[in-house]
């Protein structure tokens, strides 16, 4: 399978999203204007309001912490509080243009079932996650150590993260589920975008966010 | 100390008579429509600061402040005033009572000027579009055109709905707390029994107790215990009174007041009785049965004017359990209005709403400060083409 990379100089520039972080200015770059969007574990809905205020976007956020929801919502964004791992069945078929997962599926309980939700409530799916095939927590487990990095920071028995994969892994998995991948942006470890060869993606990239098309 | 709104007065307004009746959603007239509100704040020049309270199946026009004589504040103090989550510093706000109720807005105890006698069970059956029909005559009244929020809990919030359905071009926001678009079975049957127990009483004389001096009082404070056990979490009742004695010295044997609980839903159905009237029980329960918005009105409607809501539960409500309120959300959102949902954890269940709890208050202020920036950005945007052309 050959993935479509996209290297710095082939998307628009981050400068497009100059506000947002790093990994958000990512995926707001895979968004077109004027996407009705859905955001899955949102957070204070910097990426919406962003999208909102300069994209003519419009959407939904969704996620459980109190305090980050009330921030959401006291800057404009909407949000339903609910269990991506349990409720995503309250939203329709294709309601929406794009769903976002950013930095949470490793973290749901049934990973299988939170993309087949997505796939059927947008027909583009954007899910960011970390790579547990960096080289440094393969070194890591050479030396008998569980992996631990900026982006997979938690010992292991305090991680939200319960299913960890790599690249190569999650690829094989996305591709099992009837995705076809339109698009992959390379991360750092700090979270930037890097320009790897594709042969070596899975060794040296900390994260990675994919622009996911269903097939079926 | 906080601040407080100060004291308050309840006004009332003719606003339906014999040359402008009131037409009901269900074609029947009223010829005489009198309501009773309170305002709070200041209205502002732009006129655009406007939020309007829907209150409660028991609630009145008294939301917040002290009027004389008063030995608590209004029933939703917590939330209305200055710096609370509904600022008065800021807002002009609005209560008033409903239609069928009996706290100064014509309802069934209402003397029927066709009769010259209290209307009983002659009253029309209201609907939810009644309620909506008399505030928004008063709104006109009172010289607002829109309202930058409607905010209400339970019957409240049902009745914001309705109005967002019905008049969403009007408002701004909807703030809907622990509400239903749609009564389950088991809501219905513990409104059915609180009827029952009133209509079976021998004082209610078929509704006409007024004229033979009496007062179905046993089947009101029946009704209004049976309610209140629902207004409460289990664990709630468990927290607040347990299995404690009320006083060792009375307690039994027989069927005396032992329990704690038990005093408490009696002072409850006694106290009910001197500001209730059971006739505006019976009608206002009987619009709740029969609510069912989504029926009638598409939500499209909804998100095209640009309303945007607000929907609050709270993990213990098992009067309107969250499932209510997710339906709500569910229909809002398919329709694409912009909705925010919170489940609110408490233990205090359906009495939650009118409570003092940090998270819930932080949701309803993030939601109306948010509000009120919208409209100052759309003063200023226009501010700006004003003064560019």
């Amino acid at each position: 399978m050959t993935i479509p990379t996209r290297t710095p100089g082939r998307r628009r520039g981050p400068s497009r999203h100059l506000h947002l972080r790093d990994e958000l200015a990512v995926v707001a770059d895979l968004i077109a204007d004027g996407s009705r969007v859905l955001d899955l574990g949102c957070g204070d809905g910097e990426l919406l309001g962003h999208l909102q205020r300069r994209h003519g976007c419009t959407g939904t956020g969704v996620d459980v912490d109190p305090g980050a929801v009330r921030r959401a919502i006291r800057s404009g964004v909407s949000v339903i509080e609910l269990d991506v791992d349990e409720q995503l069945g309250e939203f329709g078929d294709d309601s929406y243009d794009v769903v976002v997962l950013s930095k949470v599926l490793q973290a749901t309980r049934r990973p299988a079932e939170v993309l087949a939700q997505m796939s059927r409530i947008a027909p583009r799916c954007i899910v960011a996650v970390p790579n547990f095939g960096l080289w440094s927590h393969r070194w890591r487990l050479l030396r008998g150590r569980m992996p631990m990095s900026r982006q997979m920071p938690y010992d292991w028995h305090d991680t939200p993260n319960i299913h960890n994969a790599t690249l190569v892994d999650l690829e094989e998995f996305l591709a099992g589920l009837g995705f076809a991948v339109e698009s992959r942006v390379l991360l750092d470890e700090a979270g930037r975008v890097a320009g790897y060869p594709p042969a070596l993606a899975n060794l040296l990239s900390g994260a990675a966010v994919y622009l996911l098309a269903r097939t079926s | 100390m906080q601040r407080q709104i100060g004291q308050v007065r309840t006004e009332q307004v003719r606003l339906f008579d014999r040359d402008h009746p009131l037409v009901l959603a269900g074609g029947e007239q009223l010829l005489e429509v009198d309501v009773s509100y309170e305002t709070y704040g200041t209205l502002s020049e732009q006129r655009d600061n406007a939020v309007f309270i829907c209150h409660a199946l028991t609630g009145d026009a008294h939301a917040a402040g002290w009027r004389e004589g008063d030995r608590r504040p209004g029933w939703w103090d917590t939330m209305i005033g200055p710096g609370k989550p509904l600022d008065t510093d800021r807002l002009f706000v609005v209560c008033a009572n409903l239609l069928g109720g009996c706290q100064g807005t014509t309802g069934p105890a209402s003397t029927n000027p066709a009769t010259g006698e209290p209307y009983g069970l002659d009253f029309p059956l209201l609907q939810m579009a009644d309620f909506v029909t008399v505030h928004r005559a008063l709104l006109a009244h009172l010289g607002i055109e829109r309202l930058l929020a409607a905010v209400g809990g339970s019957l409240g919030g049902m009745q914001v709905l309705q109005w967002a359905l019905s008049h969403p071009e009007q408002l701004d926001n909807a703030v809907i707390i622990a509400a239903s678009s749609r009564l389950s079975a088991q809501n219905i049957g513990f409104s059915a029994v609180g009827r029952e127990a009133i209509m079976r009483d021998p004082d209610f004389h078929d509704g006409r107790y007024t004229e033979h001096g009496t007062n179905p009082a046993a089947g009101l404070s029946i009704a209004r215990m049976l309610a209140h056990i629902t207004y409460l979490s289990e664990e709630a009742m468990a927290a607040k009174f347990g299995r404690r004695i009320q006083d060792p010295e009375t307690t039994g044997p027989g069927f005396g007041v032992d329990f704690a609980v038990e005093s408490y839903l009696r002072h409850q159905g006694d106290t009910f009785l001197t500001r209730f009237d059971a006739l505006s029980y019976l009608y206002l329960t009987r619009v709740m049965d029969w609510f069912e918005p989504f029926g009638e009105h598409d939500p499209r409607a909804v998100a095209e004017a640009g309303t945007r809501a607000l929907v609050v539960s709270f993990d213990t409500d098992w009067r309107f359990a969250t499932e209510h309120s997710r339906e709500i959300v569910r229909r809002l959102e398919s329709a694409r209005v912009p909705v925010s949902f919170r489940e609110i954890a408490s233990v205090w269940g359906h009495d939650s709403f009118l409570l003092e709890i940090e998270d819930y208050h932080e949701t309803v202020r993030a939601f109306v400060d948010r509000a009120l920036e919208r409209t100052h950005e759309t003063v200023r945007t226009s501010g700006t083409l004003r003064g560019s052309r």
